[in-house]
């Protein structure tokens, strides 16, 4: 099968932008990635959306943002607009809208393919927004129980640092590291290193969680432009990076369903088969953009993708093998913690960054010769489990 | 003098009974301390039960019910009615009893109704699961009251206006673990204490709650019906008056010719409040708890408006083996988380919140 | 309003009825007609005794609309005693800090009310330490 490449990303600042709303930020995003592309035009649009039916009370956002964006058939029979739907699941609506692109590319049926990721969280404010976000977990035995994302996350945190003998400060090195590494993102929310004592004196959040272990949820949107690699333009101006391998799976909705809610099932299944697509093995991989919506995830998933032990995921945060520098540079741009999580966005964005990270794009942050990245984005504790490996082939 | 005595033609008792009274407690001292600048002489209780965020009338009842068919040990299937008496049902109009039916196993199969007649609508059920039971009609039938009283802020009733309650399975005589040998019913129209609706709070005739209303209907139930059955107070083991204080349940217990050892057990209100249409029946349920075999009970209960039903009972030998299958009333009572006013009025839902 | 959802859901939350697989005997909550265990068809209803004992648990400050009244309130993964885990919230903690492992028994209880105070309040399960 033909090679299908990352021909165009792009990306807005993650954070609180007041003056910006849901379909500025999508087009902003999309606008940057058909730049990028050398001028692509996509034939169809991916929108990976987690919630904007209730933080922006908006659905439909294919028809929306294909409109904004201008994306529209250029021939005079065509008047009409190009394929635009929206994709959700979950935390992984970004990861899972580029699948369909993926898709869509790699049956021949589609030759350029836009994805956007975008969410937009601060049109809402307080308890509206809780609810909302409560709306991801099992709305009959899960949320009518008061029970949260980041109660859910908590839950597993508790449970694992009881079976695993973890110190009350045993997942620090998660946010520091993402934090290291996002004063080198100039997109990140946060951009600055925190220091341990820091965390160690950080208010609960849900208990055993701090607000250092809790992502933060933020608006933002990115998009990249999927082609063929035949179909590149012959002065393709970046470093070819291909979309190695591309995997969907999925788990219970309700944690408490799960027979071992301490092992990310899905997440393992997603990469074993994602390592069998690409044909490459774990120690090939030179960085892992996990998804650490909460340290208990980026632990779990270490483990999952084999990276670590059952129950010793969280050393490898302490003793500096998730840095830039260690042996698996992990959130190398700051991750969820530090870029921020902006939902059905965050997908799209690891996808984006790892693309920097392979072109040599990234700065103070980049990987040196950095040739196949791991990408996963996970919805709710990975209900779904999207992994994605992205490979450069050229420059 | 026509036959006054209210007694089925089949004999009925108490086949289970349960109780219920929440952890919270708020002293009278606190109530004392916000309004009264801390006046602490002449207290009417100790302290009283308060519930939690969580509870209301159903949530209390469904406990209370689930004890006594515990002691019971009958197929639910087999009530065919459910009746609950309280003035504090959390819905103004849907039953409080068709919750509690279904979730204990007993509908679709089944009468449910909720009661009101005050702090008496307890024992108003009572008196018709005696007449269901004792007709024929049912060989099941659940009465329970209960409530989560409100008192409105500063008032002499935010004293001891509490919440809790008890359930009683009422079933053939001869599965009892103690036999209603006959009630009696005094009633009249005495405006002593009322809550017009969509009123929040009770309104009360201060002292004529007491002479007019509380003793009289008290002593004349409890006096009447001891001569329909031809018995006297040292009769009973025990007896247990309506408590809405410390104070009048040990005078009624004392004008009828009662000791204070005979009202002992069943005597509540001093550490739980008043919990309206519970208080009777709790003190009943705690007297069950510690009775023997052959012990016989009189229970006088007294509701504002104004009635009291008085019940002379019997306990059989089938009491000591159940009733250590459910928790007893002083568990309850035992388990004690002491708040204070601010917390108080956070679980009453007197914080203004729009 | 949503008054359908929450009344189909009665039996089930009132008294955390669930259902055993005919074939494997396992029980099954909540009840979903196929056992996650062996695949077979699972219709028997099976009532749980509702003993069981705290899994793991968390206390929620940031309260969900419905909620956020009654906050802070504290979640728990239960582990039934016939074996599977349920979220529900711990109640009645007074002063007993929650542990992992600390036995807890089921009550009936209100869980919210269906949006403000004129609607329907929906009633179910939650787990109190064991009174005995």
């Amino acid at each position: 099968m033909t090679d299908i490449i990352i021909a165009g990303i792009g990306q807005t600042p993650v954070g609180e932008h007041w003056d910006e709303s849901l379909r500025s930020l999508a087009v902003q995003a999309i606008q940057a990635a058909i730049k990028d592309s050398g001028g692509l035009k996509p034939q169809a649009l991916y929108v990976g959306n987690m919630l904007a039916a209730s933080l922006s009370r908006q659905a439909h956002l294919g028809a929306l943002l294909a409109d904004y964006a201008g994306l529209r058939f250029d021939d005079a029979q065509h008047k009409a607009g190009i394929e635009a739907e929206t994709v959700e699941a979950g935390g992984a609506s970004g990861g899972a809208a580029l699948r369909q692109g993926y898709l869509a590319v790699a049956s021949g049926l589609v030759d350029v393919a836009l994805v956007v990721g975008v969410e937009k969280f601060t049109d809402v404010i307080g308890p509206d927004l809780e609810a909302a976000l409560a709306t991801l977990t099992d709305a009959d035995y899960e949320s009518v129980h008061g029970l949260t994302l980041t109660a859910q996350a908590a839950l597993l945190a508790r449970r694992y640092m009881h079976e695993n003998h973890v110190p009350a400060d045993g997942l620090a090195g998660f946010p520091l590291t993402a934090h290291a590494n996002g004063a080198g993102n100039k997109n990140a929310m946060y951009r600055k290193a925190i220091a341990l004592d820091t965390y160690q004196k950080a208010e609960p959040v849900c208990e055993p969680l701090n607000i250092f272990d809790v992502a933060p949820n933020a608006d933002g949107a990115a998009a990249v432009v999927l082609t063929r690699r035949e179909l590149l333009p012959k002065d393709f101006p970046h470093p070819v990076v291909r979309l190695a391998a591309s995997t969907i799976t999925s788990d219970t909705l309700a944690l408490a369903e799960r027979s071992d809610p301490l092992w990310f099932a899905a997440a393992q299944a997603s990469v074993e088969q994602a390592f069998q697509k690409a044909g490459i093995t774990r120690e090939q991989v030179d960085l892992f953009e996990y998804y650490d919506a909460f340290s208990i995830f980026a632990a779990l998933s270490l483990e999952a993708a084999g990276f670590a032990k059952r129950g010793q995921g969280w050393k490898l945060a302490g003793d500096g093998s998730i840095a830039l520098t260690g042996q698996l540079p992990c959130a190398t741009l700051g991750g969820l913690k530090a870029r921020g999580n902006p939902g059905g966005a965050t997908g799209v964005y690891q996808v984006v960054e790892a693309a920097e990270q392979l072109r040599g794009q990234a700065g103070a942050n980049q990987i040196a010769g950095a040739r196949y990245a791991l990408i996963q984005c996970l919805g709710g504790p990975a209900s779904i489990a999207v992994t994605h490996i992205l490979e450069k082939i050229g420059d | 003098m026509p036959d006054t005595l209210l007694k089925p033609s089949r004999p009925v008792g108490i086949v289970g009974y349960g109780s219920y009274v929440p952890r919270y407690r708020l002293p009278a001292k606190e109530v004392a301390r916000v309004w009264v600048g801390g006046r602490a002489s002449g207290l009417p209780i100790k302290e009283k039960a308060v519930a939690g965020l969580d509870e209301d009338v159903v949530t209390m009842s469904l406990e209370a019910v689930r004890n006594a068919l515990k002691r019971a040990g009958i197929d639910p299937a087999e009530i065919r009615a459910v009746w609950i008496g309280s003035e504090s049902h959390p819905y103004a109009v849907k039953p409080t009893s068709t919750i509690v039916a279904e979730a204990i196993g007993a509908a679709p199969n089944v009468q449910a109704a909720d009661m009101e007649f005050a702090c008496k609508a307890g024992t108003e059920a009572m008196v018709m699961a005696m007449g269901l039971v004792g007709s024929g009609m049912a060989r099941y039938a659940v009465a329970a009251g209960l409530d989560t009283a409100q008192g409105k802020p500063g008032d002499a009733l935010e004293y001891t206006a509490a919440a809790g309650g008890a359930a009683f399975v009422i079933g053939p005589a001869e599965e009892s673990l103690a036999t209603i040998n006959a009630s009696y019913s005094y009633v009249t129209d005495t405006p002593d204490f009322w809550r017009r609706e969509y009123q929040r709070y009770p309104e009360h005739g201060n002292r004529f709650t007491g002479e007019p209303a509380y003793f009289k209907h008290s002593t004349a139930a409890g006096k009447t019906m001891m001569e329909a059955l031809g018995t006297k107070p040292s009769d009973y083991t025990w007896a247990i008056f309506h408590q809405p204080n410390a104070k009048f349940p040990q005078r009624a217990a004392s004008l009828l010719g009662f000791t204070p050892e005979q009202i002992r057990p069943g005597l509540l209100s001093p550490v739980i409040g008043n919990t309206y249409a519970g208080a009777a029946i709790l003190g009943l349920t705690a007297t069950l708890d510690v009775a023997q075999p052959g012990d016989r009970i009189l229970m006088v209960s007294f509701g504002s408006g104004a009635g009291s039903d008085a019940f002379d009972i019997t306990v059989t030998d089938k009491l000591p083996e159940r009733r250590d299958k459910a928790l007893k009333t002083q568990d309850y009572i035992a388990r004690r988380t002491e708040i204070d006013y601010a917390m108080y009025a956070r679980l009453r839902g007197k914080i203004a919140m729009k | 309003m949503e008054i359908p959802r929450h009344w189909r859901l009665n039996q089930q939350r009132y008294g955390l009825v669930g259902e055993v697989c005919p074939h494997c005997e396992a029980k099954i909550f909540p009840p979903r007609d196929i056992c996650p265990h062996c695949g077979g068809e699972a219709k028997t209803t099976y009532a749980f005794n509702g003993r069981g004992e705290v899994f793991s648990f968390t206390t929620i400050y940031e309260a969900p609309t419905g909620f956020d009244e009654t906050a802070p309130y504290t979640v728990a993964l239960v582990k039934l005693e016939e074996g599977p885990l349920v979220t529900a919230q711990l109640t009645d903690l007074g002063e007993t800090r929650p542990e992992i492992g600390m036995p807890v028994e089921m009550v009936t209880r209100k869980l919210r009310s269906d949006g403000d105070e004129r609607g329907m309040l929906i009633y179910g399960y939650k787990f109190r330490p064991v009174m005995r």
